[in-house]
């Protein structure tokens, strides 16, 4: 089976962001920029599957600038086969970068595609949704573990996997028809670093370069930012030197308890 | 020019989120349906009739619609869709599942997690977790939006009943297919509703300890929390876990205990009414956004607040 995997470059999770003072987005000119941690989970999820014999060949997509290169060089240096990197430098909607991967996949056919569940930048949290939705198969969202049912085989193919998602108030598992999209949620695994031969080699792996207009796709946006706004700090609080003066404040002054 | 409102439910009982969804959209003035997609869910029906400010209540009652899985209830959604202007979900995972599917299929895009709705076509959403905002607006002829429902008042359940539309649309499933469902079960408020909630961080040390947390909450009839670090070192399990990949709660009470405050974290409860922060290393950046900070070992700390509280 092949493995799609999608990942997205963001400014790094550890960075404390700040909202450029007039307004039009927030500061990204020096800032780190990193894999976004539920993509990160994705490619682990991939190469583990490669790893149990389940998938042939993992191949990892990103959209966006030029530089999305060093990510997906990342992504090959953990261990995927090939990268495909959508080059564009316009602002891409989830629904945008749904349509450019849904056009990958009615060329390239794999049987699974693993995206993050949402972006830590714009957390949106809709492509994997909307992916699958373009393409009409099924979706196993928040998957925390997931399992391919190998002994139902027709026709040489493997028919579904088992997904665990984590939804509000427990966990749910369902059982999808191949082929199918995934998201990531944060306890699917706990992805590896890559090693330094690994860096090395995976600078020779292929890596191809598309354009949204090769695969037949014009990016639209459906949304227009009109600002972006700093949200409103917290009043300074105070420290309390002991249980009494805490239980007095939130009892007396906060009116809380 | 409707409201078209998604709800969710268990085939018995509705789902609380939604009558923070019918308050936060009750501003635009227009008319609001709802819409039930479940099997043999009266009970459901019968209670979000009820609903103050909604004018119908949709029903599609059929055996393939039993576990309200995405494929099928995207369909059903995107069918009906003509008719509507907005088409909310509240921003629980059940939401969040669902409605990207459907803007997808209408080939619009989507708004997630809303916390102001200015104008019928212009959102406040929250980006970078929390850390800044979005004001955003939609150049679709249809708004999908997500909406998170602690940013909003809820609506109330009255005694009048609005009009019930039975819909006779049935789209089987052949995606997708429930094996089971594990819910934690817990005696104590919803977390996300809940008025107080004292959550734990790894500073407790073990799931034993996590007990000290129940204590408290218990005591100020709480939601018990927890920070990721508490999860995934085990102590509790994942759907207590505050913050931008978990719950978002806004009480008016919120006590961290041994909580460091990460950016992940405050994400999730940085709209509390009041924060009272509980840790041993004053640096903490928890105490950067707390009301009241108290400085000190836990392990001695909470026994003494349990019994003073």
């Amino acid at each position: 089976m092949k493995v799609y995997v999608a990942i997205k470059r963001v400014i790094d999770p550890y960075i404390k962001v700040r909202v450029k003072s007039d307004g039009s987005g927030v500061e990204t000119a020096n800032v780190k920029m990193s894999m976004n941690p539920f993509c990160e989970i994705a490619v682990e999820e991939a190469i583990r599957l490669r790893e149990a014999g389940h998938a042939d060949e993992v191949v990892v997509v990103s959209a966006g600038e030029a530089a999305c290169q060093e990510q997906l060089r990342t992504a090959l240096a953990l261990g995927a086969d090939r990268a495909i990197h959508i080059e564009t430098d316009a602002v891409v909607e989830p629904l945008s970068v749904a349509k450019l991967l849904a056009a990958l996949v009615k060329q390239d056919q794999p049987e699974l595609f693993i995206l993050g569940k949402q972006s830590i930048d714009t957390d949106n949290n809709q492509v994997a949704q909307m992916l699958s939705a373009l393409l009409g198969y099924s979706q196993g969202t928040f998957a925390s573990n997931v399992t391919i049912e190998s002994d139902v085989v027709t026709n040489g193919v493997r028919q579904a996997i088992i997904v665990t998602r984590e939804v509000d108030g427990g966990l749910e598992t369902l059982r999808l028809t191949l082929p199918a999209i995934l998201s990531t949620d944060l306890r699917l695994n706990e992805p590896r670093y890559a090693s330094l031969p690994n860096i090395m080699k995976a600078k020779k792996k292929p890596l191809d370069v598309l354009t949204p207009e090769t695969l037949g796709v014009t990016i639209k946006n459906h949304q227009d930012v009109i600002e972006i706004l700093t949200p409103t700090p917290r009043a300074a609080g105070v420290k309390v030197d002991s249980v009494t003066e805490l239980v007095d404040k939130l009892k007396n002054s906060a009116k809380v308890i | 020019m409707t409201i078209l409102i998604i709800a969710e439910h268990d085939n018995h009982r509705l789902g609380g989120e939604i009558l923070k969804s019918v308050g936060a959209v009750s501003t635009l003035k227009l008319n609001i349906d709802v819409l039930v997609i479940g099997s043999q869910c009266q009970s459901v029906t019968e209670e979000a009739s009820r609903i103050d400010g909604i004018s119908r209540v949709l029903v599609a009652d059929d055996p393939n619609y039993k576990d309200q899985l995405a494929e099928n209830s995207a369909l059903l959604i995107a069918e009906i869709a003509t008719d509507y202007s907005h088409i909310v979900a509240s921003a629980t995972t059940f939401g969040k599942n669902l409605l990207p599917r459907v803007a997808a299929l209408l080939d619009v895009g989507m708004l997630s997690d809303v916390v102001i709705i200015e104008s019928e076509d212009t959102v406040i959403r929250p980006i970078y977790a929390g850390n800044a905002l979005a004001r955003v607006r939609s150049s679709d002829s249809k708004l999908l939006m997500t909406l998170r429902g602690s940013a909003f008042d809820a609506a109330s359940l009255g005694e009048t009943q609005a009009e019930q539309k039975a819909l006779d649309i049935v789209i089987g499933n052949d995606w997708s297919e429930l094996v089971e469902r594990q819910a934690s079960e817990s005696e104590r408020p919803e977390l996300s509703a809940a008025r107080v909630v004292v959550s734990g961080g790894r500073a407790l040390g073990s799931k034993e300890n996590f007990a000290l947390i129940e204590q408290l909450a218990d005591k100020l009839d709480g939601a018990i929390g927890a920070s990721r670090a508490a999860v995934d070192a085990g102590y509790i399990s994942n759907d207590y876990q505050v913050g931008q990949t978990g719950k978002i709660v806004a009480p008016e009470l919120y006590i961290a205990v041994g909580i460091s405050g990460a950016i992940q974290h405050l994400a999730g409860m940085k709209d509390a009414k009041v924060i009272v922060a509980i840790n041993s290393d004053p640096e903490a950046p928890i105490f950067e956004i707390a009301d009241y900070g108290l400085v000190g070992d836990l392990f001695d700390i909470l026994p003494e607040l349990i019994d003073s509280v």
